[in-house]
């Protein structure tokens, strides 16, 4: 369904160049959870600002529903991303509307339903992620978990055949991480929908994954089912894992040399 | 020493061209979000995508009806304030029945329309940027480019609309509180007999004032809008610059309309 080749990308310019992505290759099948887990700063949401047309590769390819999707523009991008649906880390609803006009917006802006059977469908949607009932909440009336389950209603209002997460779990606690994850694996599992998450979050990664891609610094450092990244001898992947202050993944994020800059300032 | 002086030189002048620069790279982008709204909100529905009703009206509440208060206030205190103020100059001169005539004048060609768009550049060119910028910060605007949907269609294209039809109207009863406050001064304060000052304002005031004043407001409407949005679409980051690109967006709507206005007035009063 989706595959990348090769993707390269960095940012800035001369000197302060950094590398975010170095040569990263994925599959991910057809009605499969695939998920994307690694540190912050490891790059995995720029994978997905890619996979959603945000950000254009340096070099590489991305391929979507037999399409080459990362040189398109304009009308194309916009055809390709009727496809997909996004639940965005902060659920980023519209403030303005209700959760109604909310899930009902991208049937209103791309169908030509009549408005009697769009608000059929937004019930549909609500009853799917558990929440009929709040139709007429604005979001600021919501809790976070709330938020985030609406934004998954509207992610599938077009009944996409991908649904792009990002960090579907960041800061709920653990029982909404458990509906959230419960609800990605009956999209998945019952509707086919093919699923790409980018979290953090090992455990909730590991019950509902069929793959698991771990990045650190832009690089694929383990790839496999959720067995197989647990018995991973890496010892990157065991720290990820263990959760470990320390180890092959440094406590430091510092570029340079603390003795060095030590040094140089007092230099001055 | 030379080469400290030409280092210094040097330096400035690099500081110098990158200044320019960014002014340059700060104008080409408004100047394309402003030709993508346009395009948006005038070539798109002759194509087949009409446009929303619905949120045109919000705005234009929001924007128009809801700053009549402040507008008439404004205006109405003006036309007071230069009542006061000319009679004055003109009672030296022996000519105070014509405070009529210089208030209607004034008000029509320049206080009407710039009081206006300076009194909006504040109130709505600032909602403008805050609100979008906010949005832009929380990804909502990510979001609506991922649904396929046009952030400059679904987020500029209603409140421009709004801000084009709203700020004439607006400054055309601004116009009418102003002449009303310096009506009222003039016949009770100045004690000008009444039929006298509206002979003498009628006389001196023409239609080209009138439509001048008009085209100058929509020209503003434009500046406002496009200032706050395009100050909104370039926020990155978080609050922080929301708070500063706001405080930018009116001061650079400010300058703008006052250029502007010193570009139409000398345009219709000294070339045509």
């Amino acid at each position: 369904m989706i595959q990348i080749k090769n993707l390269k990308k960095s940012f800035g310019e001369g000197d302060k160049r950094i590398t975010v992505l170095e040569d990263f290759s994925a599959h991910m099948e057809k009605g499969k959870i695939t998920a994307i887990i690694g540190g912050s700063g490891s790059g995995k949401s720029t994978v997905l600002k890619h996979l959603i047309g945000a950000y254009r590769p340096d070099s590489g390819e991305i391929w979507i529903d037999g399409e080459e999707v990362s040189q398109f523009t304009g009308k194309e991008i916009n055809r390709v991303r009727k496809k997909f649906g996004i639940m965005f880390q902060s659920g980023a609803l519209f403030n303005s509307l209700t959760v109604e006009d909310n899930v009902a917006l991208p049937m209103r802006e791309h169908t030509d339903l009549n408005e009697g059977t769009i608000l059929i469908m937004v019930k549909m949607k609500l009853e799917m992620v558990g929440l009929r009932g709040a139709e007429h909440l604005k979001p600021a009336q919501l809790s976070g978990g709330m938020i985030k389950r609406i934004a998954l209603a509207r992610a599938i209002a077009l009944d996409p055949k991908i649904v792009f997460y990002d960090e579907p779990s960041a800061g709920l606690d653990p029982i909404s991480i458990g509906v959230i994850d419960k609800l990605i694996m009956d999209l998945s599992r019952k509707m086919g929908i093919t699923s790409v998450v980018v979290t953090h979050e090992i455990p909730s990664a590991m019950r509902i994954a069929d793959k698991i891609i771990m990045l650190f610094k832009g690089k694929i450092v383990a790839e496999g089912t959720p067995d197989e990244i647990r018995n991973s001898d890496d010892p990157k992947v065991i720290q990820f894992i263990e959760g470990s202050p320390d180890g092959p993944i440094p406590f430091s994020k510092s570029l340079t040399d603390y003795g060095e800059e030590l040094k140089e300032m007092s230099r001055v | 020493m030379v080469r400290t002086f030409f280092g210094f030189i040097g330096r400035r002048g690099f500081e110098f061209v990158d200044v320019f620069e960014n002014f340059f790279k700060e104008i080409s982008g408004l100047y394309y979000l402003t030709r993508s709204t346009l395009y948006c909100t005038f070539i798109e529905p002759l194509r087949g995508k009409p446009n929303k009703w619905r949120p045109v009206w919000t705005q234009m509440e929001e924007v128009g009806v809801k700053s009549t208060t402040i507008v008439f206030l404004v205006s109405f205190l003006i036309g007071v304030i230069l009542a006061f103020q000319s009679a004055h100059q003109l009672s030296r001169l022996g000519a105070l029945e014509f405070v009529g005539a210089l208030v209607g004048v004034a008000i029509l060609r320049e206080l009407g329309p710039l009081m206006t768009a300076l009194v909006m550049s504040g109130r709505v060119g600032a909602a403008f940027t805050a609100e979008m910028g906010t949005m832009k910060v929380s990804d909502e605007v990510l979001a609506l480019e991922t649904m396929a949907l046009n952030p400059v269609k679904f987020l500029i294209t209603p409140r421009f609309l709004a801000l084009l039809i709203m700020l004439p109207c607006l400054t055309i009863m601004a116009d009418l509180m102003g002449i009303l406050g310096g009506f009222l001064i003039g016949v009770t304060t100045l004690g000008i007999d009444p039929v006298t000052y509206v002979n003498n304002s009628l006389d001196a005031m023409v239609v080209k004032d009138v439509v001048t004043g008009l085209i100058k407001s929509v020209v503003f409407a434009v500046i406002i809008v496009m200032v706050g949005s395009y100050m909104a679409f370039v926020i990155e980051g978080g609050a922080e610059m929301v708070g500063q690109n706001t405080r930018t967006a009116v001061v650079v709507s400010m300058i703008l309309v006052i250029i502007a206005d010193l570009i139409f007035t000398s345009l219709f009063f000294f070339v045509i």
